[in-house]
């Protein structure tokens, strides 16, 4: 990847939170005329942390969508479409709503442990280097069945208003969130990006397959471990105070690997950068929805992402008959 | 000069107590059944699988070699010739330096294997015999002093197959010690310095070709015998 794109990628993303940040922009400059304080206040307070939370949820889509590619060898793979961001949010419904730790620590863990697990379950039902159909056929099945689990929580719930409630948590939001609460999110997934960039050189090894990548040095059990923990903590993370997000973590690493000539370990950061691109701008979209509506996050990556995951898996059949 | 020695190297019940010495400079031909454990004798000397023994590379423990410290030492050619990702050829061969940037020794080596017209195609574009090079590149790039193949001259015609074996020599020649599993057993009568036969997890015969393929190792092991009107027959 030549100096150019770099630019160009932190172009774009520093463009997009500034869109985020002053957009819709009307009324903007009357209340900085009539009330420059509370202009700061909504600046600060209220838009900020949701242009952070879109980067950093963003990056780490992208960035673990990547990871996980490189990983299962399988550019279908990824957080959102093989169930790992369905997995944290049943892990944090049920502790919030079963076992009843609502708070955000609560939260957290539960989103880490869920995610944790549904993708050492899609390790054990596919593995490595299994076929796309097997990939996505567990991935299917994760995702249907912590969604299913995720509605049988809230079915079962104390509070009558649970599904109310968590609707609009789980179609993914980042609306109301605090800078503390953005915080929580921004410090973990720095931390798993940053570990799962360390990687990027052990997983372009791995390209070459498990065996050559083994005896070139790189442990390989040890490896998947990593970026399975590394995921989990910040998906986890992500997912307790934005929701599930789609597609995102599908699309990003896509659109990077073109940019590092199919090199699926070094696309990471690049992934990471597009993500956060992606989600910033849905989050902008999503404000002008009609008045007083509000238009989940979620609904939009996936009515963005969809068609091109058709077109993707169109693309692959074409290949297949070759 | 030994370049590599492995004591009690084990897979469970694919690979019994093997101890193996490899030599810089000769060319080392595997044979044996399908089954017989050569695919994991060739991962248990790289150090893959969870199994016993010790594999030394020029004295020293691979297990605790670094992959830095590996480039130049050892290379391994899997079985498997599927690339998951749609690399440029010469990519793919760059991967073999570790991350060392060096296109100049890149070129050279697909130059050496007629493969450099294709330096700039993506793996998934290329037959199956232009594959077979441009592996064989990647392993060969950084001039290994320890060369593992599994089976280099699967899929490929005739030809191709003399081509890789005379390759595998020039690298001995080079000075590497070169480990290679090969079915085709007058391949390996003609062109190894040494052979070892496996059959059911352990080497059954080590040494020259004429002694370690006797007619009568070649049928216990693979039933069949040579006939001069028929080649192999069933014995």
């Amino acid at each position: 990847m030549n100096r150019f794109w770099w630019i160009l990628l932190v172009a774009a993303m520093s463009s997009a939170a500034f869109a985020s940040l002053i957009l819709p922009a009307t009324g903007l400059a009357t209340l900085y005329r009539s009330d420059p304080d509370l202009l700061a206040a909504i600046l600060t307070e209220v838009r900020l942390p949701r242009v952070l939370l879109a980067l950093f949820y963003g990056a780490m889509l992208g960035g673990s969508g990547a990871a996980i590619q490189a990983l299962f060898a399988n550019p279908l793979a990824s957080p959102d479409i093989t169930g790992t961001t369905g997995g944290a949010a049943l892990g944090s419904v049920v502790t919030a709503y079963l076992i009843g730790f609502s708070g955000p620590l609560g939260l957290a863990f539960g989103g880490v442990a869920g995610a944790a697990l549904a993708l050492l379950l899609l390790l054990g039902l596919a593995g490595r280097d299994s076929d796309s159909a097997t990939l996505l056929l567990a991935g299917v099945a994760i995702s249907a069945v912590a969604g299913a689990a995720t509605a049988l929580a809230l079915a079962l719930a104390p509070s009558p208003f649970a599904f109310y409630e968590a609707y609009d948590w789980l179609m993914g939001s980042l609306v109301d969130r605090s800078l503390p609460q953005a915080a929580m999110v921004a410090v973990p997934v720095l931390g798993a990006l940053l570990f799962l960039i360390g990687r990027s050189h052990a997983l372009d090894m791995l390209a070459l397959g498990e065996a050559a990548a083994e005896a070139m040095g790189h442990r390989v059990s040890r490896l998947r471990r990593e970026v399975v923990i590394a995921t989990a903590i910040g998906i986890g993370m992500a997912v307790a105070v934005c929701g599930a997000v789609g597609f995102v973590g599908l699309v990003a690493p896509i659109f990077a690997r073109r940019l590092t000539h199919a090199h699926p370990g070094r696309a990471i950061l690049p992934a990471a950068m597009i993500g956060a691109v992606l989600l910033c701008l849905a989050d902008v979209l999503v404000r002008f929805a009609p008045a007083g509506r509000q238009l989940p996050i979620g609904v939009v990556t996936a009515l963005l992402g969809a068609p091109f995951f058709l077109a993707l898996v169109l693309r692959m059949r074409l290949e297949w008959r070759g | 000069m030994t370049a590599l020695s492995a004591y009690g190297l084990e897979l469970r019940g694919r690979l019994h107590a093997t101890n193996l010495e490899l030599h810089a400079g000769r060319l080392t031909l595997l044979v044996g059944p399908n089954g017989a454990g050569k695919t994991s004798l060739i991962h248990r000397l790289a150090g893959i699988g969870e199994g016993g023994g010790t594999t030394l590379i020029g004295g020293e423990p691979l297990a605790a070699m670094p992959p830095v410290m590996r480039i130049g030492r050892l290379a391994l050619l899997p079985a498997t010739r599927e690339i998951a990702w749609p690399l440029l050829a010469r990519d793919l061969v760059a991967l073999g330096l570790g991350g060392r940037r060096d296109p100049s020794a890149v070129e050279k080596i697909l130059d050496s294997l007629d493969a450099l017209q294709f330096a700039d195609r993506r793996m998934d574009q290329l037959s199956t015999g232009e594959r077979a090079r441009v592996l064989l590149a990647r392993t060969l790039v950084a001039e290994p002093a320890v060369l593992l193949l599994d089976e280099p001259a699967a899929h490929l015609d005739p030809a191709r197959q003399i081509a890789m074996i005379e390759r595998l020599r020039r690298e001995a020649f080079r000075g590497a010690a070169v480990l290679a599993s090969i079915h085709d057993l007058a391949l390996a009568r003609g062109f190894a310095d040494r052979v070892l036969v496996m059959d059911q997890g352990r080497i059954v015969a080590d040494g020259a070709p004429a002694q370690a393929l006797a007619p009568d190792v070649v049928q216990s092991v693979f039933g069949v015998r040579w006939d001069s009107e028929s080649g192999w027959v069933k014995a």
